[in-house]
């Protein structure tokens, strides 16, 4: 098997290696997100939300090790899901720059899991349909568990927002860290396009008004003012990514970099 | 044979009557298996223990594959399967409520005393597939096996 830390080629057709592309953002929006959710293992604010954060965390780690592992078969240079996960550097990192944000406090915290639950619950019904047999079982078993997600970050939106004072300034400032995040969750690229074109893919433009109208319903139930997007920031899809992710690698790769090939 | 195989986590119940056993097939031979959460962490040892069994009854040549479809629900545990857990302690999940979602499935019923008097303490338990409830009657935690 060839060494995790050299690739010697690349997938054998363009199409091929779109499909490479996608699944490495479908696994790696799952993986960071993950990772960033099993942070809060010894800090959460109460002994429920702790195993609950890790729960999340658990769910999307297993969500990115079948979107991974799928990559690295379609790569075809015999990297697993491990492989991609503990071995790639920023660069190549394509998840969305929402999930690499830092966790901030508990509010922060679920007003991103919030916003990315509720979209990609969408996604992932989206996939089910998809003309790519793999993809359409992973997001079937995800879709389920993700939509557990969406309730519990939508519930505690409400919860926080028509709190205290407190609460509900915390709330505001977690949605207000993450709206220009929301633009880039929506993008179809001409990575993409091809693939959507072919029935594999999900269209993402397609899904923003009923994420809008979703958001808007909780919003008011949480007594929140409505959103207020300014410019999208992007680029996490081509390897552009913002300082966090560094950090946040540095420490989800130590062992496996420290220690190259090493087993349980 | 495979009804030896038990949940490491859940000793109490075999892996056929969690349905994560899906399939035996015979031409050309094979045993499907599927796992229940994504994450599940015993995804591993449930299928090295059903590949110890396969080895240990002379089936070494025969493959375990891993399906992902039709995903794993508790609709699939059968009736053996809930009294065990029953009897072990653990509120089976009601069945046919898979479908409408993990929300709602309506008050368990204590495995201690049976009473319907119950409440979920937390969501989440010691394992990604169970709750935490409590029985209001005899006052006696349990698990509760969530709906999937």
């Amino acid at each position: 098997m060839a060494s995790p830390l050299t690739v010697t080629h690349a997938p054998a057709t363009s199409s091929e290696a779109a499909l490479y592309d996608y699944l490495l953002r479908l696994g790696d929006d799952s993986l960071i997100l993950g990772q960033r959710l099993c942070e809060w293992t010894g800090h959460a604010p109460a002994l429920e939300l702790e195993l609950g954060l890790a729960n999340l965390g658990l769910d999307l780690i297993g969500q990115a090790t079948f979107f991974l592992n799928l990559a690295g078969e379609i790569e075809g240079a015999g990297r697993d899901g491990d492989a991609l996960a503990f071995h790639r550097d920023v660069l190549d990192f394509r998840n969305c720059l929402m999930v690499e944000q830092p966790n901030g406090d508990f509010a922060q915290t679920i007003a991103r899991q919030f916003l990315f639950s509720t979209w990609q619950l969408a996604l992932l019904d989206g996939l089910t349909q998809s003309t790519n047999r793999r993809i359409a079982e992973i997001a079937a078993k995800a879709a389920k568990e993700v939509r557990y997600h969406a309730e519990l970050a939508s519930e505690w939106v409400i919860r926080l927002g028509d709190g205290t004072e407190e609460s509900r300034r915390r709330m505001r400032d977690g949605l207000d860290w993450h709206w220009r995040f929301v633009d880039e969750l929506f993008d179809a690229d001409d990575i993409e396009m091809p693939l959507v074109e072919a029935g594999i893919a999900v269209d993402r433009a397609a899904l923003r008004p009923s994420f809008d109208a979703r958001v808007a319903e909780v919003m008011e139930a949480a007594d929140l003012p409505p959103p207020a997007y300014p410019r999208g920031v992007k680029g996490g899809r081509f390897g552009h990514h913002s300082e966090h992710l560094g950090h946040l690698i540095a420490t989800m790769q130590f062992l496996p970099r420290t220690y190259p090939g090493a087993t349980w | 044979m495979l009804d030896t195989v038990l949940d490491p986590e859940i000793p109490a119940v075999s892996v056929i009557e969690l349905g994560i056993v899906r399939e035996v097939q015979r031409d050309p031979p094979a045993v499907l298996i599927t796992p229940t959460y994504s994450g599940c962490p015993a995804t591993h040892a449930i299928e090295a223990s059903v590949r110890a069994a396969l080895d240990a009854a002379g089936f070494g040549t025969v493959p375990v594959r891993t399906t992902l479809s039709p995903a794993w629900t508790t609709d699939w545990i059968t009736e053996s399967g809930r009294k065990k857990l029953r009897a072990y302690g653990i509120a089976p999940p009601p069945e046919g409520e898979a479908v409408r979602g993990l929300r709602n499935a309506g008050a368990a019923e204590c495995p201690q005393c049976g009473s319907s008097e119950t409440s979920e303490v937390s969501r989440f338990g010691s394992t990604p597939c169970k709750a935490q409830w409590r029985c209001l009657a005899c006052l006696e935690p349990f698990d509760r096996f969530k709906c999937h």
